[in-house]
């Protein structure tokens, strides 16, 4: 993408307006958040996904409400429902029933429904907070080496290109695996999830922090960055009254993009068996499981892989959709 | 040419520093940091005071962090003797350490594993490169028709689905319902149809993630491209429309192509950690997760500067083919 993001609201907008304004409607001046809802708005795909989207993060945050209502304990066992000679569920589909809404797991029973819901969560709660983590970390660091120049500059750039030629699913696993299970005063689940956010933001920042810099870059020379210097604007003024606004289409897109990407990170390391300890319910993991059964009973293998499929579908779409709506260039 | 190919070895050799003292940190100082000690890691299921001892002495675990990263400079050069008293073991150059888990040498198990991921990263690369390109190319040129759509929306998918996923799906249907693949993986100079059996799968995987991906991009630019002036003074000349996609239009769209190319290569190990476990192909991803799973420190760390290896060389390849393929670039 070398494609300018930065909006401003004078640029010209779509052919059809230019007609509306011809036809003797009041010209209107409309901000660049505007702009990029009326065209998201007739972009279906992406409305399609953002809903989908909505509805997942509403399914994480109210799981154990959902679970109480439609499912059992995800870590309850139910072994009535499995053949013992085979350790698979009795039923056909995995055990799909009006009970268990998405079967129940070979071996020990759990409910499969609760645990994808609990699941939810997990990838949600990992794949948003490492984001802003490596936004954080990228826009303050990219505007840095953008603005200031120098050795400031380069020594950042060196640190992000040093990042990105890294074997980072190899490291991540690593340093996963290193790391204790207590941390700073925390226990089980939150430390394994504070490391791997820590860990996938950090390997993500140099990917924003690249476009925030070639954004400041060329903004910097810009006429009203000069303006406001000349006026006698301080340093921080014009970081980040001036020039973060300006950033913020292009952060916003690659933000969307990147959390499907952490997403599919976040199930891979769980499914490498270095995510949230077991019996911490994660899609990943149950990949895993499925593998030694899939044979036996594939519905097991396919509601996960279904779950993280539909969920970074959803994600993607949106995010393609919210590219295109903050593009200055596009007409839609 | 011969300066800049000079200095990006330089860069080279500089960026496998770095990787192999950040390998070191995590391993040997970040443990410690968290409370436990490396030599409790290399001793395995050991936990004879005085065997710990003699692994600490061999292992030069108690000299400062500094010198024992010289020395595993020393040995990768030059070969290194471990001593503990009377217990010596060698290790001749290129000297990866010493794996006190399995009792063997790295290098020797790092040369059995690279033509593995080798092979199947090629295969694959040919594969998503190739099929990526092609489709995009088409959908650009029959933009919005049925083609188009279809490409695209499988594209998109493509992206979304995670490869273990499609792995298993795979591996249900045409290895356990159709029965076409079976055995084991053999080198490819031991016995091609098999080498070839067991890796296409695994391919195809691999490939279709970055096939989307690939596919995407070359479209989107393509469309680019086919609106510059270049392109219609080239019509207007009078060439034939093959010439002025194949000799204008293809030149130019190559270039993105192979910034993520170079940028993928270095992400490749990442898939093929997930393609080799889910395949159980034993290449280097295979046994990066052995080895991680087993803490088995030198082979860990073995791994990770034949990746970062692989990721430099690959993308100095890359940046000397911009010049090839682009004749705006010239390297000097």
């Amino acid at each position: 993408m070398t494609a300018p993001l930065h909006g401003t609201s004078a640029e010209p907008d779509a052919p059809a307006d230019v007609t509306a304004t011809a036809a003797g409607k009041q010209v209107e001046g409309r901000s660049l958040g505007r702009i990029a809802w009326s065209r998201l708005k007739r972009d279906r795909l992406a409305l399609a996904g953002g809903i989908v989207v909505i509805f997942l993060v509403l399914i994480a945050v109210f799981a154990p409400l959902i679970v109480s209502l439609f499912g059992h304990p995800p870590n309850q066992f139910h072994q009535d429902k499995i053949n013992p000679l085979f350790g698979t569920p009795y039923g056909s589909f995995g055990g799909i029933s009006s009970e268990h809404l998405l079967g129940v797991e070979p071996n020990n029973g759990r409910d499969v429904f609760s645990r994808i819901v609990y699941g939810a969560r997990i990838s949600l709660l990992v794949a948003f907070l490492s984001a802003m983590v490596a936004v954080l970390i990228g826009t303050v660091l990219g505007i840095v080496a953008g603005y200031f120049g120098g050795w400031v500059d380069s020594l950042i750039s060196r640190v992000m290109d040093m990042l990105l030629a890294f074997p980072q699913l190899l490291f991540i696993i690593c340093l996963v695996s290193v790391l204790p299970n207590n941390l700073l005063g925390m226990t089980g689940s939150t430390v394994r999830i504070t490391i791997l956010v820590a860990v996938i933001g950090f390997f993500g920042w140099p990917y924003i922090g690249r476009i925030v810099r070639g954004q400041t870059l060329s903004l910097r020379e810009k006429e009203y960055i000069e303006a406001a210097r000349s006026l006698g604007a301080g340093r921080r003024y014009v970081l980040f009254k001036e020039l973060l606004p300006n950033l913020v289409a292009p952060i916003t897109v690659y933000t969307t993009l990147m959390i499907p990407t952490n997403i599919l990170t976040e199930a891979a390391l769980s499914y490498l068996g270095a995510g949230v300890r077991p019996p911490t319910a994660s899609w990943g993991q149950m990949l895993s499981k499925a593998v030694d059964s899939y044979e036996a009973d594939p519905t097991f293998m396919v509601v996960p892989g279904m779950a993280i499929f539909v969920t970074v579908l959803a994600f993607n779409l949106f995010g393609d959709g919210v590219r295109d709506a903050l593009d200055p260039k596009g007409t839609r | 040419m011969l300066a800049y190919v000079i200095r990006r070895l330089f860069a080279v050799a500089m960026m496998l520093m770095v990787v192999t003292l950040t390998t070191f940190v995590i391993f040997f100082v970040l443990p410690k940091w968290a409370g436990s000690d490396p030599a409790y890691l290399f001793a395995g299921k050991q936990t004879d005071p005085a065997a710990i001892e003699g692994i600490r002495q061999k292992l030069g675990l108690s000299d400062p962090v500094l010198v024992q990263f010289w020395n595993f400079l020393q040995g990768l050069v030059a070969g290194r003797e471990y001593t503990n008293g009377a217990d010596v073991t060698k290790c001749p150059a290129p000297c990866f350490g010493y794996s006190f888990r399995t009792e063997q040498e790295v290098w020797p198990q790092l040369t059995e594993a690279i033509p593995v991921t080798l092979s199947l990263a090629a295969g694959a690369c040919v594969l998503w490169v190739v099929g990526g390109v092609a489709a995009g190319v088409v959908s650009a040129l029959r933009r919005g028709t049925l083609w188009d759509r279809a490409a695209m929306t499988v594209a998109l998918a493509g992206v979304s689905l995670p490869i273990y996923f499609t792995g298993l799906i795979a591996l249900a249907v045409f290895s356990y319902q159709l029965d076409w693949i079976s055995g084991e993986y053999a080198p490819v100079e031991e016995d091609p149809a098999q080498w070839f059996q067991t890796l296409l799968l695994p391919w195809i995987t691999l490939a279709l993630l970055y096939a989307a991906m690939y596919a995407r991009l070359t479209r989107a630019t393509m469309l680019e491209i086919m609106g510059e002036d270049y392109i219609r003074t080239a019509r207007a000349k009078g060439l034939k429309e093959r010439v002025v996609i194949g000799r204008h239009a293809m030149r130019s769209t190559w270039t993105p192509v192979l910034t993520l190319l170079g940028l993928d290569l270095g992400a490749l190990l990442g898939g093929a950690v997930l393609t080799e476990s889910t395949y159980s192909l034993p290449g280097l991803g295979r046994l990066a997760i052995d080895s991680i799973e087993g803490k088995d420190l030198p082979l860990i760390l073995g791994v990770t500067l034949i990746a970062a290896l692989f990721i430099c060389v690959a993308n100095l390849v890359v940046d000397l083919l911009y010049a090839v393929v682009d004749p705006r670039v010239r390297i000097g």
